[in-house]
């Protein structure tokens, strides 16, 4: 998955994990269904009924803050997003969603030129964004990050080297 | 030829012995192994998660903490069952650092049984993580299939972070408490101000601060989106440490463990390079509030104006210690809660309730109309023991005011210190300790 490419869903600064994902539901919602019906419950009522595979969310700064809990990656991930593009990215949340082979691309400005609704593109393979405002470049992820994600997430990743 | 290290922050320093390195750079990517590795609530998911790694045992069982307090006592029988299948799994790994059901809240019941100590890293499925900072040591939220590969492998990737230096001089003034300085960085700096960051706290501000006092900045750091907070560790620290190694049977003689304690903490250089430092005097802070809906949205309580609340909220591993009740007894003694307004106390441990009780506090808070809840995190994200309803509003002592936090999206969360909880308890709006105290 070199290239991507999906509708842009786009949200504002310093969105946090409980409106991405309730609190009230951590202890108790499972299975890829559940936690996939609560994304953005509290942000965006609409979402979960539009989203549509390989959708892209582009957001501003601080995307993700708040709380560590991982649904906030994977109710969102379950819903077939493809990638995130934004300002910048809550640290945990930044994790969780790497761990879970969803991207979190750090690109401030492909995040104020993308608008809602509009197709962006983005290749992996040269560190490009693709939208109607033009072409960005955003830095490469880490190594250690590149392993992960390249083994399909963390999990997967942990097997592999137990296994070897 | 002899290695000269180069000059180097908390966060270098911690997170080289951590990796088994001599030192580390900025931006570095290290395999660290934490010392303490912590999981609540959310073990039972977590074991799901580790299950796919077909191991037998956790590799390192005497790391692991585990400690119920999110939903405590279960609320539902879906709770009930998490809590079940943490017990079993903690009976089957021998797991030794668990405590059960009302014991107390995560980072206040690690601090209580000295399980962290200065210069390790602990690594959490917890964002208030960083709290334990208060004691100098290294702590990081992290997700839970972070905490399953931990488990299994005993290390995880780590970004050495910048640090931002945060100098407190002088005193803070009758009335206003380190969760005003809290805030009041929080205002500064903004909710991402920290992103990525380690923040280091010092000054003869700090050094003069209780201890339960200095727990309240790194964990309010972590609403600034800090990775880690860190308050340099002195002798109150280490005679804290050291009594409870003993009392839990880890060391025989009080001497012994404070000087391993004294042996282990780290301390920036002082040349260390850091982001920005900021200084602040704090004979010029005041009582701040952050209002809805975000942390850094806040104003001096001054500034605002008559706010009415149906509910008072005094706990959380922020601020459900001892010196809080202390100061909402001292506000309430003699009073009644207003009509319409709920006054909630979750202390956040056992030990907590236990002083509360021999102090009398409980006696006073209860007869001045309080409920006190089951040693937790309560009602703090919404998941049970007086949560809000839809358009109520809430004053609370805890460290987050996003919207739905409590449970419902309809409901506005204020957040003080302790004494202003209190006071606007009395009041049954938001109001000012010193006003109500006269």
């Amino acid at each position: 998955m070199m290239v991507l490419q999906g509708r842009a869903w786009k949200y504002g600064d310093n969105v946090n994990t409980d409106v991405i994902f309730p609190g009230k539901y951590t202890y108790t919602a499972s299975g890829r269904e559940e936690i996939a019906s609560h994304a953005l419950e509290d942000l965006d009522p609409s979402f979960v009924a539009h989203v549509q595979p390989g959708d892209i969310i582009v957001a501003g700064k601080n995307w993700g803050c708040g709380s560590s809990r991982e649904q906030a990656a994977t109710c969102l991930a379950y819903n077939g997003v493809s990638a995130m593009i934004a300002e910048s990215f809550g640290r945990i949340f930044y994790r969780n969603a790497l761990n879970n082979g969803l991207l979190a691309i750090v690109s401030p400005q492909a995040a104020l030129a993308i608008n809602a609704g509009e197709i962006v593109g983005v290749d992996l393979h040269n560190h490009t964004i693709t939208c109607q405002a033009g072409e960005f470049s955003f830095p490469p992820l880490s190594e250690s990050i590149l392993r992960i994600v390249d083994a399909g997430g963390l999990v997967p990743y942990v097997k592999q080297r137990l296994s070897a | 030829m002899q290695h000269r290290k180069t000059i180097q922050t908390f966060a270098q320093k911690a997170l080289a012995r951590a990796a088994g390195l001599d030192e580390v750079q900025v931006g570095q990517v290290i395999d660290a192994r934490p010392d303490i590795v912590l999981s609540h609530d959310n073990t039972a998911a977590i074991r799901k998660i580790w299950l796919e790694f077909e191991q037998e045992r956790v590799l390192i069982p005497e790391r692991l903490a585990i400690t119920l307090d999110h939903a405590v006592p279960a609320p539902t029988t879906r709770h009930a069952q998490n809590h079940a299948e943490i017990r079993n799994f903690v009976r089957e790994q021998g797991i030794a650092h668990f405590w059960d059901v009302g014991r107390g809240i995560c980072h206040q019941v690690l601090s209580e049984e000295a399980i962290v100590l200065p210069g390790q890293l602990i690594l959490g499925a917890d964002s208030h993580t960083p709290h334990i900072g208060w004691m100098g040591a290294f702590g990081a939220g992290i997700g839970r299939s972070e905490v399953a590969a931990l488990w299994a492998t005993g290390e995880l990737w780590l970004r050495v972070p910048h640090t931002i230096r945060i100098e407190l001089s002088g005193d803070l003034p009758p009335g206003v408490t380190a969760k005003d300085f809290a805030l009041r960085i929080l205002g500064d700096i903004g909710a991402d101000g920290g992103l990525y960051m380690m923040i280091e706290f010092a000054g003869d501000g700090m050094r003069s601060m209780s201890l339960e006092s200095r727990m309240v900045l790194p964990n309010m750091m972590a609403e600034a989106g800090a990775k880690s907070a860190y308050v340099e560790p002195d002798a109150a620290v280490f005679d804290y440490l050291a009594q409870r190694l003993v009392k839990r049977g880890a060391y025989s003689c009080v001497d012994d463990a404070r000087a391993v304690l004294e042996d282990q903490a780290l301390y920036p250089d002082e040349d260390a390079e850091y982001t920005s430092v900021h200084h602040y005097d704090a004979t010029e802070l005041e009582p701040y509030i952050a209002c809805p809906h975000s942390v850094d949205n806040v104003v001096p309580l001054s500034a605002v104006g008559t706010v009415p609340v149906q509910q008072a909220f005094l706990g959380t591993c922020t601020n459900g210690r001892i010196e809080d009740l202390a100061a909402a007894v001292e506000v309430i003694q003699g009073k009644r809660i207003a009509d319409g307004t709920r006054f909630l106390v979750i202390p956040a441990s056992s030990e907590v309730l236990q002083e509360a009780m021999r102090l009398g506090y409980i006696q006073t808070l209860t007869e001045a109309g309080a409920i006190i809840g089951v040693p937790g995190c309560g009602p703090c994200m919404g998941n049970h023991m007086g949560i809000p309803a839809p358009g109520e509003t809430i004053i609370s002592s805890a460290n987050r005011n996003f919207r739905g936090r409590m449970g419902t999206p309809e409901s506005d969360i204020y957040l003080a210190s302790p004494a202003v909880v209190a006071a606007s308890a009395v009041a049954g709006y938001i109001s000012d300790p010193r006003e109500v105290a006269t």
